[in-house]
């Protein structure tokens, strides 16, 4: 109780503090009209296990409308991203390179999922005539852009969802022929791929919250998760003019607990071994939030140092949190010191017993025996204790495993579930893989298993890649729900709210949008012997050649009678005994 | 290769004046006589008019005998003899179209190193479009806020040139801002005139770092043109740039041969404390775009250095450059494009030779067939003097051969090398070898023996 108290009187205090330091000197040029505007944001949440999420974002909106192919002078946007948003017809982009996969049932509900490998999913504008001719040329530009592999995507691994994904941003019709979703999950996500998107900020890694973003540091993680999103937004209000956002976005997980010696502090120094010493001067928003809800009630208490700048609450899928707001803009932060390291220490060693559970979570793996045939198990969890949701399921399965559509069942508490919408494309070989998007209603409390039997297919020789008996991966399958929210939720402005809670809309207060991607699969395939070949030749040759050489000795050789000259030993010695017998030698 | 040339030939047609002509030559200086003239009459594409003034003209100033004006006409003070007047308008006729070493530097890249100067490289290669970029590099954001209309500048400045230029290619303009985007290297500092100069020995080294943050134009094949505008560092401030004598450059800016160019722009010194930072700087447009124009009409080779005293050139005014350079221009990107279809086809064809299992695809051959038509016709009415009409062929021709050799089709049995075939086969071969290889030893031994025995005998 005593204890608390003072924790609330310190937070008074620092109110208090900051209403005296009033809001800086205006930063944004005075009277100067920016059409675009940058705000950066670092959200670190300490996860149930003990690790530590640090997912930064960077958004920047520009009030001119790149369609109009008019606009070619930029400023804050990237050249690159806006030419070909111009030049391809682009509605909405979204690309993601992941490495590692996301635990949402122990680490919980992310900000922002995706799966791993490369994901791209586009809209494109109602103009553009020839769609999957515009999705080549655009990943394959993406490709270069990126240093990614996405000129793989072809038609094999692109699919068009129909109900899964909606445009995010503006849009006018959702005819979702204009839609290309693509997964490559054996792409590896490194250094090379993060350079280029540092090179999209404006402040580049030079100054701002991207200081942080070490590519040592970064890729010695559990997750990292690198993204950019592109779609219209309204201008204002009244949305009569549409602005262009683009929103960089780079997720990672390290793990503290195991390398900490079973201590989950943590700052910012240890986490990117940098600490943040000035802002980025574009930037009109520069502010690191850290999640510092309680958990357990009173069973835990931590500390951040130092103090933050303010508090933040806010109600962030369903829960109520808290989170210290560290506003770099804010001239007293730099005052007392030189730069700024977060650190967040824990009172009592806390029992990891009680990890809360998050209302929807999935699970996937492959079932059966053998090469021949096997099946597709997906568990759904709905951990809600009252409310029933529906759940959208999306899979995609390349052709090379054969998916037997009348062995789909999907059960809930030992009972079978009819999904209410299903709709299935079956794959075509070495053109297209299967598409199967249901709806499924989750009762309150259940798990429900979904499984679908496949046979694999033999390919030709030429047509497994490298290392074929590492298996083939079949990418993660994609939940979308609206779930229901335990506590209301209020309408925010979006422009006000932190930009991590404002990617995805959010209909009403009673449920918040959830995706989830389950994890990818690894499917052995019947493998030949790709040495064979080479070896049959070789003996082939081998048998040839020793039958070719006899063969060719027995045509080649003269062969003459030749009378023994002088005996073996025996007979030259019965010779030696016979001299001195005095008998003819033989 | 085979040494090609180039002959030039000029068709010349007399006439005397009409009255109407004669009554614009009245006019008070030559720039309205030529003004005067243009509205008269106007002039098809590759073709000169040249009129002859009496020696005592006041028309042109005293010691200027040629006044080439904005379009395609001179002015040519009478005197001398017939034959010297004859030499005098074959000058004027090579000014203003195009002389031998035009032409040679249109060719740079298939003439042996050394034998050309350095200028010769500098006009970029003939291409269907271009794009121009322009950049303003801050690398102090923290000190400066710059700000520049560059809209207003391209719409005022650079689009009446472009708009002129549209002739010869496609051209697409568009410009970043980019922070944090220093140059390779750090400037010296000079104590006598406290700033920091660049001199010109480092000036190679500077793009360098620069290029990487530019970016390239991922959605065309078009070669890019770079324009930067560098605003130094606070603490690098004033930065000028020397050149090989260690005087001060009065632009403040250079270019790079078929890349772009670069210009410094000093923030004027403030005695401001610090507080008052960042510092607001609105760029003077008109003198950067001045700048930047001058070293575009180098970057296609238009330099009015190599004139001989006595001619006067009008300035081409608002549109960059006259009608008569955006001849000089198209003569040697056709002769350019000609040469370069016939490099990629005659490169084509010693592929073929070399790679015998290319598989040519009729759309191929007929890519192939339709470059070759477009060029002998390109060559035909070169030769006749059709200039545009040339220019369009030589586009076509280029446009051809590049689809054929650049075909992908054409890469689909690189990969299976003849080398790899004598590997399949070896395990057979060499133990097939072994036997012929050992009965040949043993014929030779037994001739050798046989060889020997008859001596023995005797």
């Amino acid at each position: 109780g005593g204890m608390a108290a003072a924790a609330a009187l310190l937070l008074l205090l620092l109110l208090l503090l900051l209403a005296a330091a009033g809001p800086g000197p205006g930063r944004a040029d005075a009277g100067r009209e920016r059409r675009d505007a940058l705000r950066e944001e670092l959200l670190l949440s300490p996860l149930p296990t003990g690790d530590v999420a640090a997912t930064f974002q960077f958004r920047t909106r520009w009030d001119a409308d790149l369609q109009r192919g008019a606009v070619s002078h930029y400023r804050l946007f990237p050249k690159a991203l806006g030419r070909l948003v111009a030049a391809l017809g682009v509605r909405e982009l979204h690309l993601a390179l992941t490495q590692g996969f996301w635990r949402t049932r122990y680490w919980g509900q992310p900000p922002l999922q995706a799966p791993a490998g490369a994901e791209l999913w586009v809209w494109f504008q109602p103009t553009v005539t020839d769609v999957d001719k515009a999705w080549k040329e655009l990943s394959n530009i993406l490709s270069g852009i990126f240093c990614a592999s996405l000129n793989f995507i072809d038609s094999t691994n692109t699919v068009i969802p129909t109900a899964s994904f909606k445009p995010l941003g503006l849009a006018n019709g959702t005819d979702h022929h204009l839609l290309r979703y693509a997964v490559l999950p054996r792409e590896v996500v490194c250094t090379e791929n993060l350079t280029p998107w540092k090179k999209l900020l404006p402040c580049g890694s030079k100054a701002g919250l991207a200081v942080l973003l070490k590519a040592e540091r970064l890729f010695h993680s559990s997750y990292h998760s690198q993204a950019v999103h592109i779609r219209p937004i309204c201008r204002d209000a009244s949305c009569l003019a549409v602005s262009w956002e683009l929103r960089q976005t780079l997720t990672v997980v390290f793990d503290f607990f195991s390398s900490g010696q079973g201590k989950k502090d943590w700052s910012l120094f240890k986490m990117f071994s940098r600490t943040l010493t000035d802002t980025c001067p574009l930037a009109s928003q520069s502010k690191v939030y850290v999640d510092i809800s309680p958990k357990n009630k009173e069973n835990e208490l931590l500390e951040v140092s130092p103090p933050p700048t303010s508090v933040h609450e806010a109600i962030v899928q369903g829960e109520r949190k808290t989170y210290a707001v560290y506003d770099l803009l804010s001239p007293s932060l730099f005052n007392t010191s030189r730069s700024l390291n977060v650190q967040l220490k824990w009172q009592r060693p806390q029992d990891s017993s009680e990890m809360p559970i998050p209302t929807l979570h999935a699970q996937r793996y492959v079932g059966g025996y053998g090469l021949q045939t096997g099946q597709i198990c997906t568990l759904i969890y709905n951990t809600h204790p009252y409310r029933a949701f529906p759940v959208l399921l999306l899979e995609t399965v390349p052709w090379y495993l054969r998916l037997y559509v009348h062995t789909l069942t999907i059960i809930t508490k030992g009972k079978e579930n009819k999904p209410s919408y299903i709709h299935y494309q079956p794959a075509q070989d070495r053109r297209r893989p299967h598409l199967l998007e249901m709806l499924i209603q989750l009762p309150a409390n259940s798990v429900t298993k979904i499984t679908i039997q496949f046979e694999r297919a033999l390919l030709k020789w030429t047509e497994y890649p490298p290392d074929p008996n590492h298996g083939f991966y079949v990418g993660s399958s994609v939940l979308s729900a609206l779930v229901p929210s335990v506590t209301a939720m209020k309408d925010m402005d979006v422009e006000q709210s932190p930009l991590f809670a404002s990617l995805f809309p959010s209909s009403d207060g009673s449920s918040y949008f959830v995706r989830l991607y389950t994890e990818p699969l690894l499917v052995n395939l019947p493998t030949p012997d790709f040495s064979m070949p080479y070896n049959v030749i070789c003996l082939t040759c081998t048998v040839v050649a020793v039958c070719y050489g006899s063969f060719y000795n027995l045509l080649t050789r003269t062969f003459h009678v030749e009378e023994p000259s002088r005996g073996g030993l025996a007979k030259r010695l019965a010779n030696v005994i016979r001299k001195f017998r005095g008998v003819p030698p033989l | 290769a085979a040494r090609s040339s180039v002959t030039s030939r000029y068709e010349m047609r007399y006439r005397s004046a009409t009255a109407r002509e004669e009554a614009a030559l009245a006019a008070g200086t030559a720039r309205e006589a030529d003004a005067a003239l243009h509205a008269l009459q106007d002039t098809t594409l590759g073709s000169l008019t040249v009129y002859v003034v009496p020696e005592t003209s006041s028309l042109l100033p005293q010691g200027v005998t040629v006044y080439v004006g904005r379009h395609r006409r001179a002015l040519v003070r009478a005197g001398g003899s017939l034959a010297a007047l004859q030499a005098r308008l074959q000058e004027v006729a090579q000014v203003m179209s195009f002389r031998a070493s035009s032409v040679a530097a249109a060719l740079s890249d298939r003439v042996p190193d050394g034998q050309l100067g350095p200028d010769a490289r500098r006009t970029l290669k003939s291409s269907l479009g271009y794009e121009i970029t322009f950049s303003l590099l801050n690398p102090d954001p923290k000190s400066h806020t710059v700000d520049w209309d560059i809209e207003g500048a391209v719409n005022r400045f650079v689009k009446p040139v472009l708009d002129k230029l549209s002739l010869v290619a496609n051209f697409s303009v568009d410009s970043q801002i980019l922070y944090y985007a220093v140059l390779g290297v750090t400037p010296r500092y000079d104590k006598e005139s406290s700033s920091f100069l660049l001199s010109a020995h480092s000036l190679p080294h500077v793009i360098n770092p620069v290029e990487a943050r530019l970016g390239s134009s991922a959605a065309s094949l078009y070669p890019v043109l770079n324009f930067l505008l560098y605003v130094p560092e606070r603490t690098h401030s004033p930065l000028y740039i020397q050149d090989k004598d260690g005087a001060p450059v009065s632009t403040n800016a250079f270019h790079s041969p078929r890349w772009g160019g670069i210009m410094v722009y000093n923030v004027e010194a403030s005695t401001a404390p610090q507080a008052s930072l960042p510092l607001h700087v609105d760029v003077d447009m008109a003198r950067v775009m001045e700048v930047f124009l001058a070293q575009l009409r180098l970057l296609f080779g238009l330099s009015r250095e190599e004139v001989p005293p006595e001619f006067l050139l009008e300035s081409p005014g608002n549109e960059g450059l006259a009608d008569w350079e955006l001849d000089h221009l198209l003569w040697a990107h056709t002769v350019e494009n000609i040469a370069t279809v016939s490099t990629t086809l005659t490169s084509l064809a010693q592929l073929l030779d070399k790679i015998g299992n290319i598989v040519i695809k009729d759309d191929v051959a007929s890519e192939v067939y339709r470059a070759v038509a477009s060029v002998q016709s390109a060559v035909t009415k070169l030769s006749l003097g059709h200039l545009h009409a040339a220019f369009q062929a030589s586009k076509e021709a280029v446009t051809c051969s590049e689809r054929a050799f650049f075909d992908p089709s054409l890469l689909h049995l690189l990969y299976f090398p003849d080398d790899q075939k004598f590997a399949i086969y070896i395990p057979l071969f060499l133990p097939m070898a072994v036997p012929i290889l050992l009965s040949l030893v043993k014929i030779v031994r037994e001739t050798r023996l046989r060889r020997k025995e008859p001596t023995k005998m005797d």
